[in-house]
């Protein structure tokens, strides 16, 4: 009995041979630098958390004027600059790893992963703003 | 997208209860999956009793009492029958292992529950159509590669490098580990699985081998290589203790390593 016979065998399969099928475009030649990156921010976010908890614990119950004076302080605002950046960074590679799961449709997926990039650098450039326009006293 | 519930034709139905052997001062039960793909029919679960005093204590022991004594229709692969080959692979009371290496002893609360391997295409009743693991398995090249002039004697190699080999070589191919892997499950086209990375390591690490490079390259691919997740399904699964899950990380290493 062949592949498509079988019971739950894939609909649709050709009559390609299974090592065709298995090689199918070849290697993409990519994946390690995403890979690397997620760790980079992994590890980034994870020195950064203690910094901007604290940052957060002091901004807590203060009024505009009193957090663009604590987000003045230039190493302050480089912190959560830093921590925004590494997040967005890798909510973006996370989110592309769970569609490239669990989407199987081609069009879908690249739709999500366009709207995921789209999401990740608007939150990434909002975010980004407001500290600056706050530290800056604008 | 990825389903989540079975399709209709592979939803368990029914099942047969066969009748206790007739003088068996001591049984044990056996529930297991049956499929024909000559009936039509869904997929059930049929419950025997086995003559523990009969037969010999591994599962696959079982299986074949069942075959030989009860219904010799049922359908499973084995040949060695002491965890070398492989063929025995099957999920027992929801762990994949080889039913030749598994105790029905070690299997508690009640019935002895046996499935074939999971979210595999089923030929028959425990036998799951491995094709495309076989092929994932080509795939990576699983030989010995050079391009210098072949020695008169044999490839030479150190002490030190034959003990990076340890821990890879043992695989048998039983495809536990791979069938264990739920990111294999959504993306068995395109994920080599476990079992084939661990090989592909094995080529990988091999001092004699001069295409590292070359087998790195196959590899580097965001699905075939980067959607292990380090699920660790795999080494827990693997009924040769190996750490498929290690093998791939180390992969992963090799590639970063060449990057920077």
């Amino acid at each position: 009995m062949s592949f498509d016979e079988s019971h739950g065998a894939p609909k649709g399969s050709s009559m390609r041979t299974p090592l065709g099928r298995v090689r199918n475009l070849g290697a993409a030649h990519s994946g390690t630098s995403d890979f690397w990156r997620q760790r980079i921010t992994g590890v980034a976010m994870t020195l950064l958390m203690i910094p901007v908890i604290v940052i957060v614990m002091m901004l807590l119950g203060r009024n505009q004027a009193g957090a663009a004076q604590i987000l003045g302080s230039l190493p302050i605002a480089v912190i959560l600059l830093l921590f925004i950046f590494a997040s967005a960074w890798h909510m973006k590679i996370g989110m592309q790893v769970v569609i490239e799961d669990y989407i199987h449709n081609e069009k879908l997926k690249l739709i999500s992963i366009m709207l995921n990039n789209f999401f990740s650098f608007a939150v990434a450039l909002a975010s980004t703003y407001a500290i600056l326009k706050l530290s800056s006293g604008v | 997208m990825v389903e989540f519930a079975l399709p209709k034709n592979s939803k368990i139905s029914g099942g047969k209860t066969w009748p206790k052997p007739a003088g068996a001062t001591e049984v044990r039960e056996f529930r297991v999956y049956r499929w024909n793909p000559d009936d039509g029919k869904n997929p059930s679960v049929d419950t025997y009793y086995v003559d523990t005093h009969d037969c010999g204590p591994m599962v696959l022991d079982g299986l074949i009492w069942i075959k030989n004594n009860i219904d010799p229709s049922l359908t499973f692969r084995r040949s060695c029958r002491e965890g070398v080959c492989g063929s025995c692979a099957m999920n027992i009371d929801g762990q994949n292992t080889l039913a030749c290496t598994r105790s029905m002893h070690d299997v508690k609360d009640g019935a002895v529950k046996i499935n074939p391997l999971p979210h595999q295409p089923v030929v028959k009743d425990l036998i799951p159509d491995l094709t495309n693991f076989y092929a994932q398995y080509a795939s990576v090249e699983p030989w010995l590669k050079t391009t210098s002039p072949t020695p008169q004697k044999e490839w030479k190699q150190s002490h030190e490098d034959r003990e990076k080999l340890d821990g890879l070589y043992e695989c048998i191919l039983c495809a536990c580990c791979s069938t264990s892997c739920p990111s294999y499950w959504w993306n068995s086209e395109r994920y080599l699985g476990p079992a084939a990375l661990l090989q592909a390591n094995r080529w990988v690490s091999d001092s004699r081998d001069e295409a590292t490079g070359e087998r790195l390259d196959n590899l580097e691919d965001p699905f075939r290589l980067y959607r292990c997740h380090t699920i660790m399904n795999c080494a827990k699964a693997c009924p040769k203790g190996l750490n498929p899950a290690e093998a791939i990380a180390e992969l992963k290493l090799k590639m970063v390593e060449r990057q920077i």
